[in-house]
């Protein structure tokens, strides 16, 4: 982390190398591990199913969607920009992947097209983002609705149901030989890549610069605006795809799929370590988030807590992993001044 | 958004039209008119009294909820649970009536506008507090309160039966033509719009929304300040609660469920700057009463009933466009107007 160094000269920190041995433990990351195999105990003092075979496939299959469309939203997060209106593109693109097929195009078609309809319209948030110039937060809020609300208008109260069952057999089948989902799967592979962009190659350090200082980014050649408009509509794109997958899952196509996900999706990237502010975090992190969530959400539906009511835990989440990096942050300005004096 | 506090020296130089462009009540004003007009040309039903009736009451709960989130935006921050918490207030109401069928219907809205404060005290005590963004806090709350909602629901519902007529009465009855809930927000409307002009703390608001360090460099209590305008948001979700209930006399666990949207849409369209630092509360009130006249002539043209959340959405980007393009033509004007002799 290089750029911690150069970039952050209102810490007053910086004594990093004198105490390297347990700076290691106070990282986001570590905490998130040990949270995790809490989260793993917790579970398993709670149910005997905990775990179990059937168990890791059904906990890959519930989050499948929801990790794959966090890892995009991390990059946009990365250059502090925020994008709220992923699991609205994911009810467009399940929605119209239903419509498109109840008008009998050929599926692999339909879901080529709603491919490029996700990508249109991440395409269309970045444009407004960099092109307009415009807060994200507002626009991501307007094509949240307005993705939905073609969503409804499409379908209305309809669904489209009877998939191929080669599709729809990833909701119900795990990959040869393994307890993964199909989404699981894929969300490993793509976790992969992601994370070797972000932090091997130039076009991640770019983000980064992005994220602590997007003037000074600019100034030293980074093209800002293109890296914004490529992640937008990337994230088009792979919502689209999350959207697919849900699709299939549930064998359902409704313009109400996948209603409030933001908040999961959210949730996971800002648990796991990425500033709301850009330019800190990592996709490990965002992995562990996702295990966290993922465990937890299953013991408690396994112990019968509903839906609604997780979503305590989950806004709980929420609301610790951005309250906490603030209190850290004081105890530490407290310390350094009180160092300072000394 | 500081286009407001350096109007009156660029207004000089700035067309009537253009000036008059930037009253934004006006506009909106002019937009309702218009859809209103063209609708009734087409269906004349639409202008039936009844018809009107429906316009206003159907705009009243997110108008009100426009007036807080008003406040809240107007200091840079933006409050998502409002829907939640009209919901959960929506049922504490009804469970109140449920458990004392004797409650006088003030005490009804009272005890609404009590559980909203306490939500916005907690919104507001947090984003405050822990310096923590806004919309990350409300994000989590919306999600929260709307869990605990379904907790304390359980899966029960408030039965018309047992909301008393006296309080469904604000909710249904109207006088001399209007209806009361119309004239309960246009008041509050009215006291809130007064306020913001004329208050000292209310111009730290604004002051706050245009330049938080410049604000506390100004001797400005930042904190106290945003969390009252969550505080009041709050209270207003909360008696918007006792509304709802009054109106629709039944409520579950989903009462008020994707309201935030509508409002911030109301706001943005209304005119207030989604940055903060300007716009007021008449503005957002019609920017709510504009986005139901659409919905609702969508349904007198016979346009599918699917059509509000696109409508909403695509009237809140064009707002943000809109105002981001005036911006910057004035931001043009007053940059090329440095250049020459100044008149003033």
């Amino acid at each position: 982390m290089s750029f911690d160094l150069a970039t952050a000269p209102p810490r007053l920190d910086q004594a990093g190398s004198v105490r390297p041995s347990w700076r290691v433990l106070v990282r986001w990351e570590t905490a998130l591990v040990f949270i995790f195999v809490g989260a793993l105990f917790f579970g398993a003092s709670e149910s005997p199913h905990f775990m179990t075979r059937t168990d890791v496939f059904f906990i890959g299959l519930n989050m499948g969607e929801i990790a794959i469309m966090a890892l995009p939203l991390t990059l946009i997060v990365m250059t502090g920009e925020i994008d709220l209106s992923v699991a609205a593109m994911l009810g467009l693109s399940s929605t119209l992947l239903g419509y498109l097929y109840q008008n009998h195009w050929p599926i692999w078609l339909a879901m080529a097209a709603v491919l490029v309809i996700g990508a249109v319209g991440g395409a269309f948030n970045g444009f407004l983002v960099t092109k307009l110039g415009l807060p994200s937060i507002a626009v991501t809020i307007g094509t949240l609705a307005l993705f939905r609300g073609i969503a409804e208008i499409v379908l209305g109260a309809k669904s489209v149901v009877n998939f191929p069952t080669k599709f729809t057999n990833i909701g119900v089948k795990p990959i040869p030989h393994t307890e993964l989902s199909y989404s699981a799967g894929i969300f490993i592979v793509l976790a992969v890549v992601y994370g070797v962009v972000l932090h091997a190659t130039p076009a991640g350090r770019s983000m980064i610069a992005i994220g602590l200082q997007s003037e000074a980014a600019f100034f030293a050649g980074i093209r800002v605006k293109r890296i914004k408009f490529v992640l937008y509509t990337l994230s088009g794109v792979v919502c689209a795809f999350a959207g697919i997958l849900w699709t299939y899952r549930l064998s359902s196509s409704r313009y109400d799929n996948g209603l409030g996900l933001e908040l999961d999706v959210v949730a996971i990237v800002l648990f796991g370590g990425v500033s709301i502010f850009g330019g800190r975090g990592s996709i490990f992190g965002v992995v562990i988030a996702v295990l966290v969530f993922g465990s937890l959400k299953e013991a408690l539906t396994l112990m019968n807590i509903s839906a609604q009511a997780q979503n305590i835990v989950t806004g709980g989440l929420l609301l610790i992993s951005v309250i906490l990096p603030n209190v850290a942050d004081s105890l530490r300005r407290v310390r350094a001044r009180a160092g300072l004096r000394a | 958004m500081t286009a407001m506090s350096t109007a009156p020296r660029a207004a000089m130089k700035i067309g009537r039209a253009e000036s008059l462009l930037r009253v934004r009540e006006l506009g909106i004003g002019i937009a309702i008119v218009i859809v209103f007009g063209l609708t009734t040309l087409k269906n004349p039903a639409f202008a039936h009294a009844l018809s009107v009736q429906q316009l206003l009451t159907g705009a009243s709960l997110i108008a009100l909820l426009a007036v807080g989130e008003t406040l809240v935006i107007i200091t840079r921050n933006v409050d998502l649970s409002v829907g939640s918490v009209l919901g959960f207030s929506a049922y504490i109401v009804g469970d109140v009536f449920v458990h004392h069928p004797h409650t006088p219907p003030i005490v009804g809205f009272m005890v609404g506008i009590v559980v909203g404060a306490v939500f916005g005290a907690i919104n507001g005590l947090i984003t405050t507090f822990m310096r923590v963004p806004s919309l990350v806090v409300t994000l989590a709350t919306l999600y929260i309160i709307r869990g605990l909602d379904a907790m304390v629901v359980n899966g029960k519902q408030i039965d018309p039966s047992s909301v008393p007529k006296a309080f469904q009465i604000v909710g249904n009855r109207t006088i001399f033509g209007v209806p009361w809930l119309a004239i309960i927000v246009a008041v509050v409307v009215a006291i809130t719009g007064y306020a913001m002009r004329s208050f000292r703390a209310s111009r730290d608001i604004y002051a706050i929304g245009s330049n938080p360090e410049a604000a506390a460099l100004a001797g400005v209590p930042i904190g106290k300040r945003v969390f009252t305008a969550f505080l009041i948001s709050g209270s207003l979700a909360g008696l918007a609660g006792a509304l709802f209930l009054s109106e629709v006399a039944t409520v579950d666990a989903t009462g008020g469920t994707g309201y935030e949207l509508l409002v911030v849409a109301a706001v943005v369209v209304g005119g207030v700057a989604i940055f903060g630092g300007s716009g007021t509360v008449l503005g957002a009130a019609l920017g709510a009463l504009l986005l139901n006249t659409i919905n609702q002539s969508l349904g007198a043209l016979k346009l599918s009933s699917f059509w509000d959340q696109a409508v909403a959405g695509g009237l809140l980007l064009a707002a943000i466009a809109f105002d981001r393009g005036l911006g910057l033509r004035i931001a043009k004007r007053m940059k090329s107007a440095r250049g020459e002799h100044r008149v003033v």
